[in-house]
């Protein structure tokens, strides 16, 4: 069955040997084993080379074996192909069909037919990572009762482990270790411990998002009802980073061709995947940390050659372990160079000198398998996330954090502690010094030790790290020597940029786009600041703004004339989430399509929908707009609409103006000091539109107040302004006046409202509520009543119109509103009663410059400006009076309401068309931009055809509008023009004879 | 996301406030008394400290009381929650 996969290592590994899987990589069937990743996999078929790169189109190979993975990615076909996804980390699962990418993908433009999910959990401790420093964090967490939260990226956990099963873990082999603290774990019972979950954002107050795959790995019919993804928002009161460390590249000539591959990540294929890289292989490294690579090599039977960078060699300890096993060691040496083009054929090696310079000829050492190790830097991007601080450790070679972030811990690599026991030793402090913060006392099974102690025994058990930054070719030129692999950026682009000028890290990064790819740096970022290091003066370090992650707090660099700054005079680019990306579908979750937003329908919903109409979308509510009938398009519906309401009668649904209750002994007094106008003496019976404004005067909202009781207001909003008027009276009240007497209820839902239009509303209303004297002495405009009507339903019914005809509002409770609906239909009939929507009701209070708050203001414009003087009280004070006073009020060239009438009647302007004087235009002609700005006199706010006109017209707010009434200006709209007449707001029925029927 | 101590509600979630700017910003007891520059300060200008900020929240989507916290602006921690109308404290000025 396994018999085409070559390089599989006959014994060992984590993976399911009996369980074998099949692949298909572009078009060709693989076999790999359950366990393995598409790249193991690939490994394992002695296949190292993956897609071409982005720019350069160059044969790449797998470099790594995680999240960091700058070369092999691939798009998995299915109902909805993905793309961009790092081999790396994609799970062998059965039917598993992927297409190797060239360094970028394409979103496939089909919906995505799988279900998302969210979730929300709080966590005494939560823990990130689950290698031997967050396994024994969240364990010594785990055993004081905590409720813990361990989060792991991977499919297993063990982190580093997994690449070192045998290794001597609290007596046992590290696999058993971790099989133990797995069965701890899943045995207590506050403990989640969520795997294939990456944290990919830190924010404030330890929230902690994370994404969890949960259908993915599974087969087939199993993923059914699982949503695919799940977003975790964890709120912890402590926090436990355990997110290691990655291995950074050497930077040589070729150094991209596929067969180059981090020393650490042929580790992992060897011991974890019981893959073999390379036969032949060399490894060339900087520090102890690459020897790993030299022994599971030798012992997976491949043959080895060290060449370690340092003059001196390893550490003793590494150095006769090396001699033990026979490796071949060369110190002072490097791979200068790559012989093969579409994998390694030979490595050519070379002694090198202080600078990385060539000493003597190059060798060409025969080999397919390269294996590199820079140096370490510490997976730091959470904790700067949260503005930790960083900075340069010399002797680790790495970005080290400073301190812990309030409330969060460190352990293990992430602070540069590089060996095992170190790593659970500092993860059983951290969980007991969590969990202890936390409120939950236990004892630490590790003798804590000082920090200066700890700090001096991570340098060295590390070893030396040779700061290697850029090793010379045989050739000249650095045109192949990779910085950031997934960019095709190069030591010859970073030169570019400083070259141009560039200093700090950011300006390099956004000049060459290194550190912008799906590793986001994690391969390049480090060395690009080494570069910098070897390229950059003192002086020129100095120059860089502080306030870098990572970046020295005091007079960057070394004095002048010193030999080289540090990369901590150039700090890092900044992190930011996600850590590795994540879907817009998984961030999105539940809320698409219909539940993208919640819908509010009114109680006479169904009528509306049953007699075919149209909707529109006013905030969350669902309106009608227009009421077709058959044949008839918008226009044709809208003018029979307006003519029913102005000549005969018509009915709307009013049920989404904004209603509050405002009750209290002081309500009247509350009322007075926020409207424009007066309600204290408002009669109980009557009612009174009224405008409120912001302390900047400008308007704010405006409805109709009617007052119920001697201490009771009902007062109508805005539709869409309801939440935020109920806010404001709240605020007013709580805030400054909390001596005042006054509650306020939303009374929205409570009740439905029917506007009854026209001429013949008084007959419709008579018949509906036979109790009611309608006459026109006997029910006066801004009057309501309480009645009951012909069925028997209460209803509280008011004179006013937002028409300018002649109109009732019939409210009822909302259980209620359908009937009533339906009843004033019929008692309508013969009259031909018409049902109407928001774009008639548009036109009728457009023809009567009622404004539309919102609409015709902007939050720059006063009642003054409306024309609405005479509701702007000069007897009492309230919110905004004292601003009608400052200059800018009082000036001339403020922009007033007034109407526009396109001179071509049928014309009908876009709204927010631009007015300009005649003339203003010169030689502008609409094409383009023009030569230089004109000056804008205003814009149009509202426009319609108006049914009782029988022409076209528009509210505009214009620069000393009411002084322009009768000119001509040029309205400018989609690099057109056309000439308007300004004329006075109101345009129809400007005495208001028609109010009273 | 904030954890925010709503003095009447307890622990809940940012999203359950809205913001409302600096606090102790009194409505002029007579804004006619002021001068335009006066009014204009009271209108426009808002302190923009970096470090403990006294402001306003409300709790929205809870009991909708207004209520006065103390934040640091560098690190979002609140120190202190208190009622409108109490003065914040001696120990709630913090460091």
């Amino acid at each position: 069955m396994a018999a085409d996969q070559t390089r599989r290592i006959d014994a060992g590994g984590a993976i399911d040997r009996s369980t074998p899987v099949e692949l298909v990589v572009d078009g060709t069937t693989l076999t790999g084993f359950a366990g393995d990743t598409v790249a193991s996999a690939l490994v394992a078929n002695g296949r190292l080379r993956v897609g071409d790169s982005i720019y350069r189109g160059r044969p790449r190979g797998i470099l790594s074996a995680g999240v960091e993975e700058p070369n092999a990615f691939v798009l998995v076909h299915g109902d909805h192909d993905e793309s961009m996804l790092p081999a790396t980390t994609l799970e062998l699962v059965p039917g598993l069909d992927v297409r190797l990418l060239d360094g970028i993908g394409v979103l496939d433009q089909k919906p995505d037919p799988a279900e998302y999910d969210k979730m929300h959990v709080h966590a005494d401790v939560a823990v990130v990572g689950a290698g031997p420093a967050g396994l024994a964090a969240a364990r010594a967490a785990a055993a004081t009762g905590a409720r813990v939260v361990l989060l792991e990226q991977d499919f297993r956990l063990g982190g580093s482990l997994l690449a070192s099963p045998a290794e001597v873990v609290e007596g046992v082999p590290a696999a058993q270790w971790v099989e133990q603290v797995r069965a701890e774990l899943e045995a207590a019972p506050e403990v989640r411990v969520l795997i294939r979950t990456t944290a990919f954002g830190s924010y404030d107050n330890n929230h902690l998002i994370a994404v969890e795959k949960r259908a993915e790995h599974l087969d087939g019919t199993a993923r059914d009802g699982i949503p695919r993804q799940r977003i975790w928002h964890v709120t912890a009161a402590q926090v436990v980073l355990a997110t290691g460390a990655f291995e950074r590249p050497i930077v040589f000539a070729d150094n991209d061709v596929p067969g180059v591959m981090l020393a650490s990540s042929v580790t992992t294929y060897v011991r974890r995947y019981a893959a073999l890289p390379g036969r032949e292989a060399v490894v060339v490294t900087t520090n102890d940390s690459g020897y790993a690579a030299a022994h599971a090599l030798l012992e997976a039977g491949a043959s080895v050659q060290v060449l370690d960078a340092r003059d001196e060699g390893a550490s003793p300890v590494v150095a006769s372990a090396a001699q033990a096993a026979g490796l071949r060691v060369r110190t002072g040496c490097a791979v200068v160079g790559i012989d093969g083009d579409a994998s390694v054929e030979g490595a050519w090696v070379a002694r090198i000198d202080a600078e990385g310079a060539l000493v003597g000829d190059a060798e060409r050492v025969v080999c397919d398998l390269v294996a590199v190790s820079g140096g370490w830097t510490p997976n730091v991007s959470l904790h700067s996330q949260r503005q930790g601080a960083l900075h340069w450790d010399d002797d680790l070679a790495g970005f080290v954090p400073t301190a812990a972030v309030r409330n969060q811990h460190l352990a293990g690599a992430v602070r540069g502690t590089y060996w095992t026991d170190g790593c659970r030793a500092e993860g059983d402090a951290a969980g007991v010094a969590a969990a202890s913060a936390a409120g939950f006392s236990a004892a630490s099974r590790s003798t804590v030790i000082g920090a200066d102690a700890v700090a001096e025994e991570r340098v060295a058990r590390a070893g030396r790290t040779r700061q290697l930054w850029v090793v010379e070719g045989r050739e000249g030129g650095y045109a192949t020597h990779f910085v950031d692999l997934q960019r095709d950026n190069t030591a010859a682009d970073v030169l570019r940029a400083t070259g141009a000028g560039m200093r700090s890290v950011e300006h390099v990064k956004r000049y060459t786009s290194i550190s912008t790819g799906v590793d986001q740096g994690r391969i390049g970022a480090v060395n690009t600041i080494g570069l910098l290091t070897r390229v950059l003066s003192g002086d020129d370090t100095r120059a860089i703004p502080p306030g870098q992650p990572g970046q020295d707090e005091t007079a960057s660099g070394p004095a002048a004339g010193a030999a080289r700054p540090t990369p901590g005079a150039i700090g890092n680019t900044t992190f930011r989430a996600p850590f590795t990306p994540v879907a817009f579908a998984a961030l999105a979750g539940r809320s698409r399509g219909d539940l993208f937003d919640a819908a509010r329908t009114t109680s006479i919903h169904p009528w509306h929908e049953a007699h075919g109409a149209l909707f529109e979308d006013v905030g969350q509510w669902k309106r009608p707009w227009y009421y077709p009938r058959p044949g008839e398009d918008i226009d044709a519906a809208v003018a029979r609409e307006c003519r029913a309401a102005r000549e005969g009668v018509a009915f709307m649904d009013a049920t989404t103006l904004g209603k509050i209750e405002i009750r209290g002994a002081d309500a009247g007094e509350f009322l007075n000091r926020l409207y424009t106008n007066a309600f204290k003496k408002l009669a109980v019976g009557k009612a009174r539109y009224g405008v409120m404004c912001k302390p900047d005067g400008m308007v704010f909202d405006d409805g109709v107040v009617l007052r119920l009781a001697e201490d009771r207001y009902f007062a109508t909003t805005t539709t869409g302004g309801a939440a935020r008027v109920l806010e404001w009276l709240e605020e007013w009240s709580q805030t400054e006046w909390p001596d005042l007497d006054v509650v306020c209820t939303s009374v929205t839902e409570q009740w439905s409202t029917i506007a009854v239009v026209g001429p013949r509303s008084r007959e419709v209303i008579a018949r509906m509520a036979p109790d009611l004297d309608v006459t026109r002495e006997g029910f006066g405009f801004m009057e309501f009543r309480e009645t009951v009507l012909a069925s028997g339903i209460p209803a509280r019914i008011c004179r006013i119109t937002f028409s300018g005809e002649l109109a009732f509002e019939i409210n009822v409770p909302t259980w209620y509103g359908l009937q009533v609906w339906e009843d004033v239909a019929e008692a309508g009939a013969d009259f031909d009663i018409t049902p109407y929507g928001t774009e008639t009701m548009h036109v009728l209070r457009a023809e009567k410059a009622y404004p539309i708050v919102g609409q015709d203001t902007d939050g720059t414009v006063t009642p003054q400006d409306l024309g609405m003087s005479w509701i702007v009280s000069t007897t009492k004070d309230f919110v905004g009076n004292r601003s009608y006073s400052r200059s800018s009020h009082r000036a001339a060239d403020r922009k007033q309401l007034v109407s526009v009438l396109p001179l071509d009647r049928s014309l009908r302007l876009p709204e927010g068309a631009q007015l300009v004087e005649p003339g203003a235009l010169g030689d502008y002609t609409g094409e383009g931009l023009p030569s230089r700005p004109i000056p804008m006199l205003g814009h149009v706010t509202s426009s319609y055809h108006s049914q009782a006109l029988g022409r076209s017209f528009g509210l505009a707010l214009v620069k000393a509008g009411r002084d322009r009434i009768g000119q001509t200006l040029i309205a400018s709209f989609e690099g057109r023009f056309a000439e308007v007449e300004v004329a006075d707001a109101v345009l129809y029925d400007k005495e208001g004879a028609r109010r009273d029927g | 996301m904030l954890i925010i101590d709503c003095p009447n509600c307890g622990p809940r979630p940012e999203t359950e406030y809205g913001y409302g700017g600096q606090a102790h910003v009194a409505y002029p007891e007579d804004p006619h008394a002021l001068t335009d520059e006066e009014w204009a300060q009271y209108l426009f200008y808002r302190d923009n400290p970096k470090g403990d900020y006294a402001e306003r929240w409300v709790h929205s989507a809870g009991c909708r009381k207004w209520f006065n916290a103390v934040r640091d602006t560098r690190t979002y921690e609140i120190s202190a929650v208190y009622r409108t109308g109490e003065t914040r404290s001696e120990t709630q000025k913090g460091a």
